[in-house]
């Protein structure tokens, strides 16, 4: 999943989960039965599971571009310098 | 949000927390339950009334007991549990309460019910204060929730009286 695709999937989680419980209390409270306000509420959080957790691709419709590794080997990753790092940890102290 | 096991996570304690708010005004519905239950409590029949070889009075009963009590039962209810206690009192002890019956209600369906019984509990008083003694027979009741908050309340039925002789 892309970063817009994890928020997304975040809400829809929490907003599903709230909607089934609201749904499911009612029902029960309605028709005065306990169980099957458990029951929806059940099923609500399985239809949940199913959407949100995995990995859909409509999660991924932004995906990261991550740099193309033929062009990565062309710019090498710059060597720091021991020496001056230790200087700056003691400075810190 | 970053992986699979993050977001199973996740869901699993939103999922149980908003249960357990659930629960919570399932239990708060319970208090706009109005109960307008009904009683009658008729002694048919004194079988036993003597003095014990420990000095303590002991009765022995024939009750009939009518009761309507399915104003008490919501939809998170689990039971009932009702009992009927004779009080009285001594110069030993201002308020005595002896259970003389109990019965558990599992469904609304039987809270409407009449039973002639003998009682189920010794009636057995501290010493022996028993001789034409006035009593009431009092029906407590527990409604048992599903989730939540336990009602306990009682009826009272005065103007009972023991006999002056033992028999």
């Amino acid at each position: 999943m892309d970063w817009q695709g994890q928020k997304v999937a975040e809400q829809l989680m929490q907003i599903m989960l709230v909607v089934f419980a609201v749904a499911a209390f009612i029902t029960g409270y309605v028709l005065g039965s306990f169980q099957l306000m458990l029951y929806v509420y059940a099923g609500g959080v399985l239809l949940t599971t199913l959407i949100t957790i995995p990995n859909w691709p409509f999660f991924n419709r932004h995906p990261l571009k991550w740099l193309d590794p033929r062009e990565a080997e062309k710019h090498p990753k710059p060597q720091v310098v021991a020496s001056s790092v230790s200087k700056k940890k003691s400075n810190k102290k | 949000m970053h992986s699979f096991g993050y977001r199973a996570n996740a869901l699993l304690t939103f999922s149980l927390t908003i249960l357990a708010l659930m629960c919570v005004i399932a239990s708060v519905s319970d208090n706009f339950n109005t109960i307008t239950p009904t009683a009658t409590v008729k002694v048919l029949n004194i079988n036993r009334f003597t003095k014990k070889s420990n000095g303590d009075d002991e009765v022995g009963v024939t009750l009939d007991i009518s009761a309507n009590l399915q104003s008490l039962f919501t939809w998170n209810t689990k039971q009932v549990f009702v009992f009927l206690a004779a009080e009285y009192s001594t110069p030993k002890n201002p308020l005595n309460q002896v259970s003389l019956w109990d019965g558990i209600i599992p469904v609304k369906e039987d809270a409407h019910f009449s039973i002639k019984t003998k009682n189920k509990y010794k009636f057995v008083d501290q010493g022996s204060n028993l001789r034409g003694r006035d009593f009431n027979l009092t029906l407590h009741w527990h409604v048992m929730p599903k989730t939540g908050k336990m009602f306990a309340d009682k009826l009272v039925l005065p103007g009972f009286r023991l006999p002056e002789f033992y028999r």
